[in-house]
């Protein structure tokens, strides 16, 4: 309490850690030890791939969601539930579709029991602050998408809160609108005209962190743990063309796709290993289609990361994830920032479709070891058939529910691209015949 | 009831009375006088309905409409406060919703006109001597028919709430009691304010088939629309009958112009959507309303006292509120709560067959399930019949939209007319004709609900998308192909919706439905309609007890082996978009 440093501390996070529990009862860890302190006067972004339990943290600190251990502590008291002076922006906006405009910002001054004629005071001066003017009486669904995300700001503006949270508040929003919006919100936050002390914001956007943070937190998947922390000391207003800027930018994607201390034989960015190794959709035809290009020039087979993002119009989180599945499947490798293609890549970038697939399904029994095992199953047994609920349970053992329902899906999908066995949806039975 | 609709009023202009307010006063004024009229009728001495019984002069018909609006107006107040309770209770209590749920589940499929039986000696014992309690066992009889399925759909979106608007309610600090009035109830606000449509729909059914009623030695007249027919049967009137059915087309007429429209424009914001609806349901009673200034100034005292008492800070005790995220929920308070829901169980089971045993024997058991399964198999053949003729006709009109437009709303009128109404004009034919009432009985069971089938039909090939019907034109599927691979799996979980309900309605309706008379005529079909009308108009307790027990296992028993496997395939497979 005495601390000089507590003192002034808005949020203090202290090796806090969160699971949850896994379809087999066992725990599944999405954040592991991690420390944080929010000072008076910062931007502070948390920079990560999703499932690296950077939302978690947020909502531990929104008072949302309690820690399984370590502390957790706003302004001094420990956080029980939301506490007060900390407001919340959300991804989905959030708005009470039945409320107008006006009535959604009013929402947080009604419940904190403020004076009706101080209400509509404070509340017409965050819509006219944030840029309302004229659409007070409007219902949200009238509003485009970047307007009503303003309502969402101007509703947690308005309680005055000392932190302000956001989660992804601008990536359900199209790229024009959530420049303004970024932009609108940094200038304002220069002139010092937000009723706030601190911003704690939860991103995939690399640019976006660089363009508004003051320090950065890079979250590693699988527990989420800070991987690094790193400050932006260009001043704002930030150009994304300056050379500072880019690269910044790269070396943060190069930091994201390091090589972790390889202490178990995981793929990275994977989680689990063996049957237990959680797959992630990604359609074959996204496969395909990235290898081709990766293949073709400008890049002929090696690309950096940030330009084939930019080029392809895919979110960083978008292009790890499949860069990963590559990589899972030996067709291309992940590095330093980079997205190189194997020989094997190459080969099938080459193939006809036919020969692709069997390409294809050679990797999956080799690389993926749940598909050997299914394929195996369905050998040794005399009906070549075998129930879905077989292999979900092995999942289960290893992955929460909702992981096992993604990587049988993504099993599916794979295997009737490779044409290795057919799956029933209506029996949800796996089986070797194919149609044909 | 209104939720924060009003906005505070730029004094002096607003306050003015404008031409609307003329319109709009006498309407309300009106709406006070009858309401004070009938209130007053209710507290008298049970004697005066002997002394001025009900009369088939066509001129009290307006006020025994009266009568019969207010038992539903009543009826739907109680079915939303218990709705509000029970529902609420349920969702935010998983013990509660342990007990809760099943139990919804069951009172759904007991036949409500059974309800009745009980309830009439019951209330009439609470008030000894007054109108009130048969006043009340009326009005208990619609509550059974509305409320189960409206506090299933609040269940259901309390449920469902959005977990962003949820965490939002949370960061903003509004306490359980503001959040069940900001985010709760407005979000369950149109699957409630459909169901209650649904109920009210129902509800006139029961309403004319309870005013009239006999339990054994205890016969109370209620004056209304329902008591007036019953007369007429008695009294062979046939013209009385036409009054009858005339007036009640003008109170639903009335009822919807007046209340529902209003209510469902009202209500079109609360829809969870983020994008404006292409047409939105409109009203001119709501327009007239809002377009008058002093009438709307007077609603603003109810607004402010609204916005109040949503806005108290009440938590709820600590016992409802949601529990901790991640903290587990108490092993031994579950186990102690199990403990007491199976001793409570075994007792009520104890007690049921105590009484029954007394007086019934296995025979009777197996005799009641033997009638159950005629009714069984009449409810089958008439689906099946009323599928057949309504699934192409519906498909016919559905698919051409100017018509569509036109007979739906005449569709879903006629689903929500009181069939019962309309059964004298059957029964003269077949004294008439002497026709056998085992067969012709049956299809006054169907009389009423089958233009569920038809509406939902209707609402499903308007639906069918454009593209597809192109599509199959193009690829020439016409005939029998046409049918089976385009159309039908498109209406199919419309269909099932209709026909759900339908079938639901018509085993209610058997208790009235196989039993009928024109004077001193009566006509029995076989079956457990008949058995439970028998039983109770003879005050015979424990075989009504059994016929209702009977009439729940086989409808619940229908449900879950038919009705809701189709309707999970309907929506797995074939639900479009």
């Amino acid at each position: 309490m005495l601390d000089p440093i507590k003192q002034t501390a808005l949020a203090d996070i202290r090796g806090v850690c969160r699971s949850f529990p896994k379809g087999s009862g066992e725990e599944l860890r999405v954040l592991e030890n991690v420390d944080l302190t929010i000072q008076s006067g910062e931007i502070v972004g948390l920079l990560g791939r999703s499932g690296s339990g950077k939302s978690t943290l947020l909502r531990i600190i929104a008072g949302l969601i309690r820690p399984t251990s370590g502390n957790a502590t706003c302004r001094g008291e420990a956080i029980t539930g939301p506490p007060n002076g900390v407001a919340m922006v959300f991804q989905s906006f959030a708005l009470f579709p039945w409320l107008t405009v006006l009535q959604n910002v009013e929402l947080g001054l009604e419940a904190l029991g403020i004076d009706s004629a101080v209400r509509r005071t404070r509340a017409l001066a965050a819509i006219d602050l944030i840029g309302l003017d004229g659409f007070e009486s409007a219902y949200p669904k009238e509003l485009s998408g970047g307007m009503r995300q303003r309502v969402g700001f101007a509703r947690a503006l308005v309680v005055h809160p000392d932190l302000l949270l956001m989660d992804e508040p601008f990536s359900a929003l199209d790229v024009l609108t959530a420049e303004t919006l970024r932009t609108d919100l940094v200038d304002l936050w220069i002139e010092g005209r937000l009723p706030i002390k601190s911003v704690l914001m939860v991103t995939h956007n690399i640019e976006e962190a660089v363009l508004m943070c003051d320090r950065i937190l890079v979250f590693s998947s699988n527990p989420g743990r800070v991987a690094a922390e790193i400050k932006v000391d260009l001043p704002h207003p930030r150009n994304r063309l300056e050379p500072v800027f880019r690269q910044l930018v790269d070396s943060i994607y190069a930091r994201m796709t390091q090589r972790a201390e390889p202490k178990t034989p995981a793929v990275e960015g994977i989680q689990g290993t063996g049957v237990g190794m959680v797959l992630q959709h990604v359609s074959s035809n996204v496969l395909s289609g990235l290898i081709e290009t990766l293949a073709a020039p400008p890049y002929s087979g090696h690309a950096d990361l940030p330009v084939l993002a930019s080029s392809l119009q895919l979110e960083a989180d978008e292009i790890f994830h499949f860069g990963e599945s590559l990589q899972l499947l030996r067709f291309a490798q992940l590095s330093e920032g980079d997205l190189v293609l194997t020989e094997a890549g190459k080969r099938f970038a080459d193939l006809e479709t036919d020969a692709r697939k069997k390409l294809f399904a050679e990797h999956l029994l080799k690389f993926v070891p749940v598909m050997g095992l299914i394929r195996r199953v369905l050998d040794e047994r005399p009906s070549h058939t075998a129930p879905q609920a077989r292999f979900r349970n092995e999942l289960e053992d290893y992955m929460a529910e909702d992981q096992a329902d993604e990587t049988l899906k993504t099993i599916v999908s794979w295997a009737r691209y490779a044409e290795l066995f057919a799956y029933d949806e209506q029996s949800e039975t796996f089986s070797l015949e194919n149609p044909h | 009831m209104t939720l924060q609709d009003i906005r505070t009023p730029t004094l002096g202009q607003a306050l003015r009375p404008n031409v609307w307010d003329a319109v709009a006063l006498v309407l309300v004024i009106g709406a006070m006088v009858l309401i004070v009229y009938g209130g007053e009728q209710t507290v008298r001495p049970l004697s005066s309905l002997d002394i001025a019984p009900v009369s088939l002069d066509p001129a009290n018909l307006p006020l025994y409409a009266l009568r019969t609006t207010m038992r539903m107006l009543l009826a739907i107040v109680c079915s939303i406060v218990f709705t509000f309770c029970y529902a609420a209770l349920a969702a935010k209590s998983r013990r509660a919703e342990m007990v809760l749920i099943p139990l919804l589940d069951i009172l759904q499929s007991v036949p409500i006109l059974g309800f009745l039986t009980f309830t009439v000696v019951f209330f009439l014992n609470l008030f000894p001597g007054r109108v009130l309690g048969a006043e009340l066992a009326c009005v208990f009889a619609i509550f059974t028919s509305q409320a189960w399925n409206m506090t299933f759909s609040m269940y259901q979106s309390m449920r469902n709430v959005p977990k962003d608007l949820e965490e939002a309610t949370q960061s903003f600090h509004l306490s359980g009691w503001q959040r069940f009035w900001r985010l709760d109830v407005p979000f369950a606000m149109p699957g409630l304010i459909w169901n209650t449509m649904m109920s009210m729909s129902g509800g006139w059914f029961f309403v004319v088939a309870s005013e009239a009623i006999t339990v054994g030695n205890t016969t109370v007249t209620l004056p209304g629309i329902g008591s007036y027919v019953a007369l007429g049967i008695q009294q062979q009137n046939l013209p009385a009958i036409g009054n009858a059915i005339l007036t009640m087309l003008a109170v639903i007429i009335a009822y919807d112009q007046l209340l529902f429209r209003p209510v469902v424009a009202w209500a079109d914001k609360f829809r969870f959507e983020q994008t404006a609806a292409a047409t939105a349901p409109s009203s001119w009673m709501l327009d007239l309303f809002r377009r008058t200034r002093a009438l709307r100034a007077l609603t603003y005292p109810f607004a402010a006292l609204n916005k109040a008492v949503s806005n108290l800070n009440i938590a709820l005790p600590a016992g409802l509120r949601a529990p901790a995220k991640g903290a587990p929920p108490s092993r031994i308070v579950d186990v102690i709560w199990l403990a007491l829901v199976v001793a409570t169980t075994s007792y009520a089971a104890w007690r049921a067959y105590d009484y029954l045993s007394a007086t019934l024997g296995l025979s009777d058991i197996l005799s009641a399930f033997g009638y159950g399964f005629v009714t069984l198999a009449r409810v089958i053949v008439l689906i099946a019949l009323a599928t057949l003729v309504w699934v192409p006709v519906g498909v016919w009109i559905g698919l051409r939209p100017k018509l569509a437009e036109r007979i739906q709303p005449l569709a879903q009128f006629l689903a929500a007319f009181p069939a019962n109404l309309a059964f004298p004009v059957f029964v003269v034919i077949i004294v008439r004709y002497g026709l056998n009432a085992n067969v012709w009985l049956s299809p006054l069971m169907i009389l009423g609900t089958q233009w569920y089938i038809l509406f939902n039909v209707i609402a499903g090939a308007s639906a069918f998308p454009s593209d597809l019907r192109e599509a199959a034109g193009s690829f020439h599927l016409e005939g029998w192909r046409w049918w089976i691979k385009v159309i039908l799996p498109g209406i199919f979980p419309y269909y099932i919706t209709g026909a759900i309900t339908a079938s639901g309605g018509s085993w209610n309706a058997s208790i009235v439905a196989e039993v009928a008379s024109w004077g001193d005529t009566h006509l029995t079909a076989t079956g457990l309609g008949a058995y439970i009308a028998t039983a109770t108009e003879a005050g015979d307790f424990p075989r009504v007890v059994l016929g209702i027990a009977v009439m729940c296992v086989l409808v619940t028993l229908f449900n879950r082996l038919l009705w809701r496997p189709l309707y999970a395939f309907g929506e797995r497979r074939l639900r479009l978009g």
